[in-house]
Parts: structure tokens; sequence; C-alpha cells
């Protein structure tokens, strides 16, 4: 029963397997991250109603909904606060905020971190550094 | 007196054996250890006192995050608390969802365990290939709940997500990958030698003293003692669902390995069987932002043990207090028990065979003693003095309530 | 005089040992990875981890003896390097020789498991005297062993030199199947001496931080894992010279890609055994050794004596 080098022929067979490992950042998965995570939040002003449910819910205070205009909101959020629990989704009674499955958000510059989302929804500018480009 | 023979080796709060930081004050007598002294109080972050300002949805995400591994047993241990006071039933297939993901973390904590195990004793070949297992998982937890660590798959009243029939699919699939991969480490466990030789009779933790020192999870079950708060107090759906509770009577580092093995099988055959019965319907009840007066505590059995929440509601939109009580906290006590008269060589594996979880641990903190400006312990009447005071300062006072009692209970 | 230099300073000496040593290592640690399903550094990690070594601030401890603690890391090295032009390589003469350079080797290899010992004691760190007691203790374990395997192996060919050694096992081919046993022993015991798992007990990293090497940063950590590196080529050349003595009248060409066959076969059996083994605890270590091979390297005395008696005449 007692053996040594019980894992030998394991680790012989993997020397003919392709490492499960990547160079991250600069081979990504093609298969990307799974249907429904939950990554950087999207707004859709013309939803929004402004009745600031996501900012009551929020765990941290990230996101804040501004009036610019009649009927028109702008929602900021501080990325480097959210914690992409995506409460925020769930307490809209409007559907305004949506979840991506962006979540290479990481920057350099504190400033950079706080996102106006009140653009084009499908396409948020303003982003910080966008790795993900190829 | 201390002894000239005598080395006191510092193992913390920065240490590489330590994954978190936690102070092992260790006497050497040579290579044997003849006396440990356990500081905590290193990682406490005030999450108790940060619950009492936050509402109930808030508190979900903070509870979350005790615990870097076992966050949906916290998460869940919370919410079953409010549950229960606020009165709501929530629905099968959402306590079917809540099952499913425990197990599924029990998988993820228990391979992540093997691993650390494995680096401790320098075996780190063992370390890389259950990591790569333990991918399997994460990937299942990120495509079913949306994150591969902080779920946020519960919600007061139920669960967030409903599953798919294709990820019931997957999983099941994935629990056939998983399964044949712990067969293989279940063998390495038992023949490989090296392995077994740096295992067994390490971290000795008899029954009685596994009882004595109120020893949880897969450190009480090794040394024989079979509590399992899933059978001894159900909840969530696993009154319905059959399973055993491993036992094991090695009573050392090699028993708990081998029960966390075992967990492991079981805990697959339990996913299979949860989603064989899966009922249909809500995954969701209507809760009340405001909770109702009250006051209860959940228990909950998380990977390393059992967990314990106290929540107390008053009838706002905040709870009271809350009170996490992790398992390591039940754990630590024995660990300077099973360290004596071991090797400084086996103190990494021994402390790492209760699976510490610091972080969920430092729940309180030495306060220091302002009259002589020393750290110690404070012992409980100076501590209870100072609250009457300073209740007093706030204009709360307690002396005449508590003659008040005084009269009454004197009647 | 140009061309002793050119020895000692380019080819074996010191920038060849160089390449190869840092080479080795990167094969050790690639050969690591791929086994655990791993990408592993790429070729050039270790050239780059030693620049950047040697590009950091020295820092000695306020407690630690300055003079003790700077000159270990040099004599450790330049004792490495100087029991290399002792072996063997590819033809049956090494560089140097005289009829006793063994005990000059083994007496090389043995200086940097002392300058271990000295630079981690006299950094009085606990840590570092902790391992550096670890590193005298599992000295004692390995160095019988492999000391009277070497010396069953010359005393079969009746010379206390390696060159000598060498041309004895080359004039009879064959030979050297009678020490495969003493092949084994003095492998485990050069696993003890590069401190590699399941022996690397002194640096065990979970345990004791580094070993000696704790307090050791910038330059000096840099010659202390050059020396390392080197001692990884140093000590599977002697091995290769002393029991696989074979390829060596083929013209140097020929003999030096067998040479490196044989070193490269050492090095992966090192990361394999690497690989596969868990940490032994150094009573573990020293029962292993003492119990064990102690008994089987005496065995192949025993057997190389009446191997003599018998055939050599």
């Amino acid at each position: 029963m007692k053996k040594r080098g019980k894992v030998l022929r394991q680790v012989l067979s993997s020397l003919f397997k392709k490492p499960v490992t990547t160079h991250y950042p600069f081979e990504k998965e093609k298969s990307g991250m799974p249907k429904g995570f939950r990554g950087k939040i999207i707004f859709h002003p013309s939803r929004c109603i402004g009745c600031k449910m996501c900012m009551r819910d929020c765990p941290t205070g990230a996101i804040n909904i501004k009036k610019i205009g009649e009927k028109q909101f702008e929602a900021e959020i501080d990325l480097g606060k959210c914690i992409y629990c995506a409460q925020c989704v769930d307490s809209c009674i409007k559907k305004a905020l949506e979840y991506s499955k962006d979540f290479e958000l990481a920057s350099t510059d504190r400033g950079k971190l706080k996102v106006i989302l009140d653009a084009e929804p499908e396409k948020p500018n303003a982003e910080p550094e966008k790795p993900t480009e190829k | 007196m201390p002894d000239p023979r005598d080395v006191r080796v510092p193992i913390g709060p920065q240490h590489p054996a330590l994954k978190e930081p936690e102070s092992f004050l260790i006497t050497l007598r040579g290579e044997k250890i003849t006396s440990v002294n356990i500081r905590m109080g290193y990682n406490h972050r005030g999450i108790e006192k940060a619950c009492e300002e936050r509402t109930y949805i808030q508190d979900l995400y903070l509870i979350e995050r005790v615990c870097g591994i076992c966050s949906h047993a916290h998460s869940t241990c919370f919410v079953q608390a409010v549950e229960e006071i606020a009165g709501l039933e929530i629905p099968a297939r959402a306590k079917y969802i809540r099952t499913l993901i425990a197990e599924l973390e029990r998988v993820h904590s228990h391979l992540l365990w093997l691993g650390v195990a494995g680096h401790e004793i320098g075996f780190d070949t063992l370390l890389m290939y259950t990591w790569r297992d333990r991918e399997v998982v994460m990937d299942l937890l990120a495509s079913i709940t949306g994150n591969r660590v902080n779920y946020g798959i519960n919600t007061i009243g139920g669960v967030r997500r409903d599953l798919d029939a294709s990820q019931i699919e997957e999983t099941l699939k994935a629990m056939d990958i998983l399964e044949e991969r712990t067969k293989y480490y279940v063998g390495i466990a038992q023949e490989e030698i090296t392995l077994k030789k740096r295992l067994s009779g390490v971290g000795k933790l008899s029954y009685e003293d596994a009882l004595r020192f109120g020893a949880v999870g897969p450190t009480g079950r090794a040394s024989g003692v079979a509590r399992d708060v899933r059978r001894d107090d159900p909840y969530a759906a696993y009154a319905e669902i059959n399973f055993n509770v491993i036992t094991d009577n090695h009573c050392d580092v090699y028993g708990r390995t081998v029960v966390r093995l075992k967990e492991l099988l079981e805990a697959f055959s339990i996913i299979r069987q949860l989603l064989k019965k899966f009922p249909d319907g809500p995954i969701v009840v209507k809760a009340p932002r405001k909770i109702p007066a009250g006051e209860t505590v959940s228990r909950y059995e998380a990977p390393r043990g059992e967990d314990l929440h106290y929540v107390r509601a008053n009838g706002t939109e905040k709870p009271e207090r809350v009170k996490v009580r992790a398992p390591t906290l039940a754990n630590v006590q024995a660990v300077s028990h099973m360290l004596e008269d071991g090797y400084l060589a086996d103190m990494p594996i021994v402390v790492a065979a209760i699976d510490p979880c610091f972080s969920c641990t430092d729940r309180m903190s030495l306060v220091s003693n302002l009259d002589n400006h020393r750290t110690d312990v404070l012992p409980w009447e100076v501590l209870r003095r100072r609250g009457i005071e300073h209740y007093k300062k706030q204009g709360v006072d307690f002396s005449v309530l508590n003659k008040k009692l005084a009269n009454v209970l004197g009647k | 005089m140009l061309k002793q230099l050119f020895i000692l300073l380019v080819f074996p000496g010191f920038l060849f040992l160089l390449t190869s040593g840092l080479l080795a290592e990167f094969i050790d640690r690639r050969l690591y990875a791929r086994l655990q399903n791993r990408q592993g550094p790429p070729w050039f990690q270790p050239l780059a981890d030693f620049i950047k070594l040697l590009g950091k601030e020295d820092i000695v401890p306020q407690e630690a003896d300055t003079t003790v603690f700077r000159l270990m890391p040099l004599v450790a090295l330049s004792a490495t390097v100087a029991a290399f032009f002792y072996i063997p390589l590819w033809g049956t003469e090494a560089m140097f020789s005289f009829n006793g350079d063994i005990i000059v080797v083994l007496y090389l290899l043995m200086l940097p498991t002392l300058c271990f010992f000295l630079g981690g004691w006299y950094s009085r760190s606990v840590f570092s005297s902790i391992g550096a007691v670890r590193v005298l203790t599992q000295l004692f374990a390995y160095e019988v062993p492999l000391f009277i395997c070497i010396l069953a192996s010359s005393l079969l060919a009746n010379t206390w030199s390696l060159s000598g050694m060498a041309a004895f096992y080359s004039k009879h081919p064959g030979y050297w199947l009678f020490n495969l046993i003493g092949f084994g022993i003095a492998f485990i015991s050069l696993l003890g001496k590069l401190e590699k798992v399941p022996f690397d007990i002194p640096e065990a990293e979970t345990e004791i931080v580094a070993g000696s090497f704790t307090e050791y940063s910038g330059r000096l950590l840099a010659f202390f894992r050059l020396t390392i590196d080197i001692e990884l080529i140093v000590g599977t050349s002697l091995l290769a010279a002393v029991f696989l003595p074979f390829g060596f009248g083929v013209g140097p060409y020929i003999g030096f890609v067998i040479y490196i066959l044989k070193v490269l076969l050492l090095v992966a059996l090192v990361s394999l055994s690497r690989t596969i083994f868990a940490r032994l605890r150094i009573d573990q270590m020293i029962n292993l050794c003492w119990k064990y091979l102690a008994p089987l390297a005496f065995l192949q005395v025993l057997l190389n004596l009446i191997a003599k008696g018998v055939m050599v005449k």
C-alpha cells in the first residue's frame, strides 16, 4: 500500500499536456467570463426616473444619481468603491441599470476610477484604460 | 524564569506560513516546541459595528466579506437569522439553491485547504494540482452566481438568481470530473509515504480534548466528535437530503485530511441529490425593508466548522446588533494545545490543519489600559465599569436601573 | 599564462559555470513547472533575477558580524568554482589533477554548506540561526554516505584521483555498474547538499522563512543564489564523472555532448524528486540517512572490495 512517489505517473504525464496556466494579461481565454458575470455597471439614462433606490441600497455608496435637467439624470459610479454585487440592478424598478462582463477596470490614477455613466448605454465612454481591446 | 536553552521564535504577525497576520510566539528547545502564546486581533475590521450602521440589504454584502472563502456561509447564516425574526418562509427552490451553493463552496474550500496543506509541508505539486482542479468548481460558481468568491446569491426572502437546465447539466458534469480527481487525492493521502510521514501523529487532539476545547467542524470530527449542524439542526434543504457525518479516529492532521477528503465525496453526493430533487417555483418572497423587533441565533455548518450569528432587530431598517462567531475562534484554542511538544517543522501544518481564517475570527480587539498605558487584557469588571461610565456621560444611567432591578429581585 | 587565465575565467571556469548554472536553474524551474502542469518562467528568468538582485541594496543587520556576513557568499562561490577544476568532464583528464584530489573536491564542496551555516549563524536572527543549525545537522547526515559512496568507487579503481578513476573506468567499461547502489545513495545525498525537496529543511519557507538566507539581500544574496546554481552543476558533474564514467574516449565534441546529456539527466532527476516528494522533517531526514543510506553505503564498499578481489588482478 505504502509507496514513495505516488504522484510520479501523473507528474510525468503532465509533461505532455498543455499547461493550464496562461500568460495573463498578454494571453486571454477566448471564452471570457461566463454569462451573467457581474462586472461593471451600465446605465440607461432614458429609463431612469431618479428614485435613487440604487443609491439607498448600495452597500458602499459607490453610485450617485444626479439630476442634470428636466427628467434627465446621470449616474456617477466610483469603480474603486463598487464591489460589483449588482444590488443596484436588483433595486432598480425601471431596469435602468445593468451589469456587463467588463472586469478589467484597474487604474493607477484614482481620478480615473470615477466614471460618469450618462452616455450611450451600450458603449459607456470615459472608461479607464481598457486592456481587453486587442 | 526563562531557561537559557529556550529560544523564542515569533511566527507572525508577518510570516510566510501564515496567510493572514496573527501572532504565534513559540518557545523552542532545540526543534521542540515547549510553549505557544497566541495573540489575535491583528485583523479586526469592525464589521459588527459597521453592520449596525447599514440596512439589512447592505449588511448582506458586508457580512459576505467577513471571510474570503466561506462567504456564502456567513451570508446565509445572517440571512437565516433575519428571515427568522421577520417570520419569512422562503420558497423551496430558494432553499435548494442555497444548499447547492453551500456544498459547492465546501468543495472549493476543502480543495483549497488540501493545496495549502501540501504547500505547508513542502509538497507544492499537490498545491498546483488541487488548485488547478479547484478552478472547475470556481468556474461553476462564477457561472451560477456571477462571481467566483463573493457570490451575492442570497437576499432576504430567498435567492437572487435561478439555475437553468444547462447550468444543472454543467454542474453534474463538473461533479463527475471532481469526484474522479478527489478519489485520486484520497489515493495520494493513503499511499504517498512522505506525505503520510509528515501528517500522521502530528498535532494530536484526543476526543476528550476536542470536547474540552470545543473544537468544531473537521477538526472536531477528526477526533471522533460527530457534530454537524447540517444533521443536528438542519437548515435550508439539508433535512431532505441523505448524507453521512464523516468522522475519523486518527485524532491528528492525517485524520483531518481524511475527513475533509471524505466530506468532498459526501458533498458530491449531496449535490447530485439536490439537483435530482430540484423543486419548481419562485425563488424569492417579498421581504419588508423594516424588520420587526426581535432577536435570534442562527447556526450554519461552514466548511471549517460551525458558524454562529446573533442578530437583534429593533423594528427599523438597520439591525441593532450583529454578532459573528466564526469557526476558527472555536478551533484556535485547540491549536496551542496541539502545538505543544511538537516540532517547529510541524507548526505550519498544525496551524493550517484547522483551516484557520483569522480575519473571520478577529471580532474583538484588545483595549489598551489607559490607567497605566499598557496593552493588556482587561478583566470583565473593569470593562463593565468603563461601560457604565461611558453611558453615564451620554446621559444613560444604568445604576438607577440596576438598583430598581435589585429591588425587584430582592422582593 | 593567458591560457591559465582563460581556463580560470572563461572556460571551463567562471563564465562557463555562470551560464551553465543559470541555465540549469532555468531547466530545473521550467521542468518543475511543466511537471506541475504550469507554464513556468521564460529562459532569461534566472539571469533577470540575478541582475535584479545585483542592483539591490545590501542590508547588513546591525547585530550581525559584518566581516563574516559579507565574506561568506564570496567564499562559498569561489570554493564551488574551484572544485570544478578537478572534475574530469569529457576527457579522462581534468584541468588539474593530482593523486588525492577526490578529498580536495569533497572538501571544497563542503565549504559552501559551512558558509551557509556561518552566514546564517552570524546574522544573529532567530530564523537564520535555526536555519544554520539545521544546515549543520543535515550536513552530518548526508555527508558520510556521500563520502563513503565516492570512496567505494575509487576503491575499485584503486586511485585517489578523479582523473585516474575516469581513466580506470574507461579502460574497464561496464565496471561502473558495480556502483549503482552508490549512485543512488550519492544522488539522494546530493539532494541534501543542494537543499532541494525533500531535503530543503534548512530553508523550509513555511517554517523559518528562508533559513540561513533570511537576512541576506542584494548582491550578497545574489552570490549565494549563484553558488547554489553552480553547486548544482558541480555536484551533478561530480556524480556524472564518478558514477557514469562512459563516453570519455570519443573526442572533445561528442564527449562534450555526452557530458551535457549526463548533467541534464541528473538535473532532471533533481527536479523530478522535487516534484513528487513532500519535505521531510529534520529527524526523519537523519533517520533516513543513518538508518538506511549509511549501511547501504558500507554494503557498497564491501561489494567493491569483493569485486576488486575477484576481478581486478
